[in-house]
């Protein structure tokens, strides 16, 4: 540090004689924004004492900055009002204190899933939590299982594959001869595989699931929720079921799955994903049985 | 991204302080399990005694029974084997699709009750004279 001061003066001295060139004077610009900024800073965290404030402790990590590549922990005293939920301070915090702080968000109405955080020791959607629900200081972690990029931004790739891997899209068996008619489900049906049509990809329940973390193969509870989804849409037919069945069923399909109920109980949109996966196990056990 | 920051096994499994009922469940319904087959195999050494005569059976278990270690011992082989039957049933109604949204209620009743049983087994395990 010393070392660098006296390189600086050195420089001054030299440019003295000089003309001001513009890259000294962007630096001074920067020096006094800079100030100014720390300043605001102080003034705002001192108004802060006559307001009520919420303290977040939020998981910070950054491979690329020397300095940010050992895990820690920031605190952030946030000025906390009705309604206020996680993500709102969050966002507080960034866009106030430090716009180096990281995290994924969208719509801020729980229907994007891309805040998924773990929050207090729980996989929670940010959006979706109310700070006054929650005991202060507030933990703010990125989801537990996967790979931390920077902050609060985990790697979903493997999530998404296994998404993909239950081949989550419509396809019947038969389509109506000109190919424009609606294909109408029955009431019925539609009740059946209500709930687990409202998964958003948030990957909490792949996150909290215990089988999942030592299992990379196992496809986890929201993968096999959406098999299930259309694997029970009677709109598809027997031939595409079947294919269906055959995903899940294997070694690492449904019956990884040892009913531990922690997806079920951080679900965001209270999907029943045991209940689907136990389900789809019956199914795969009927799907094989025969008794001729 | 150059790298990403992997937390080890121990955030990938959780913290046990953030568990809930069925996680804890899992966890005793395991460790139970393993208890009775490492007890399976001092139960068949036990009775294998019987092998060698009548005398030396009597001996073998009048010897452990007389031994307090083992009459503590017995009370724990009784709890152990109690939760594992109760949550069994329980596993076996989560299996079947029933009452799912009681899960948590039932496994704590399947501890209550394993206390209950266990508490109501001392006298008789403990009560006896050791000779």
């Amino acid at each position: 540090m010393s070392t660098q001061i006296e390189q600086q003066e050195t420089e001054e001295q030299e440019q003295e004689t000089e003309v001001e060139s513009p890259g000294d004077r962007r630096r001074a610009q920067k020096r006094e924004r800079e100030a100014k900024r720390q300043a605001q800073r102080e003034t705002e965290e001192a108004t802060l004492d006559d307001e009520e404030t919420v303290l977040l402790k939020v998981f910070r990590y950054d491979p690329e900055v020397e300095g940010k590549q050992e895990p820690r922990f920031d605190d952030f005293r946030v000025p906390f009002h009705k309604g206020m939920t996680v993500l709102d301070a969050l966002i507080y915090a960034r866009d106030t204190y430090d716009s180096s702080l990281t995290f994924r968000h969208s719509c801020r109405q729980a229907v994007c899933g891309s805040d998924a955080l773990f929050i207090n020791g729980r996989q929670r959607l940010g959006c979706k939590t109310q700070m006054a629900d929650l005991e202060s200081p507030v933990r703010i972690e990125p989801l537990p299982h996967q790979e931390v990029i920077k902050d609060l931004v985990v790697d979903m790739e493997h999530f998404y594959d296994q998404m993909h891997a239950v081949e989550p899209y419509f396809d019947a068996d038969e389509l109506p001869e000109d190919g424009l008619e609606e294909q109408r489900q029955s009431r019925e049906n539609r009740e059946k595989v209500k709930m687990s049509t409202r998964c958003i990809w948030c990957g909490a329940c792949m996150s909290s699931c215990n089988i999942a973390a030592g299992d990379n193969k196992y496809l986890g509870p929201a993968a096999i929720n959406k098999a299930y989804r259309f694997a029970m849409d009677e709109r598809e037919g027997e031939n595409r079921k079947h294919e269906r069945l055959r995903i899940i069923e294997q070694e690492h399909g449904v019956w990884r799955c040892q009913t531990q109920f922690s997806c079920t109980e951080v679900c965001p949109k209270d999907i029943p994903l045991t209940e689907h996966i136990q389900e789809l196990k019956r199914e795969a056990v009927k799907n094989n049985l025969k008794f001729w | 991204m150059s790298q990403s920051f992997n937390r080890g096994t121990v955030e990938d499994f959780g913290r046990w302080r953030e568990f809930s009922a069925g996680m804890w469940a899992w966890i005793f319904h395991k460790f139970t399990g393993w208890v009775l087959v490492g007890y399976l195999f001092t139960h068949i050494a036990v009775l294998s005694t019987s092998l060698g005569g009548d005398e030396l059976y009597t001996s073998t278990l009048q010897g452990l029974e007389a031994l307090l270690v083992v009459r503590f011992l017995e009370v724990g082989l009784l709890a152990v084997a109690v939760f594992h039957i109760l949550n069994g049933v329980r596993l076996l109604m989560v299996d079947l699709g029933v009452g799912l949204e009681a899960q948590d209620k039932s496994f704590y009743a399947s501890m209550v009750l394993t206390g209950a049983i266990t508490v109501a087994s001392i006298p008789t395990f403990l009560g006896g004279p050791l000779a």
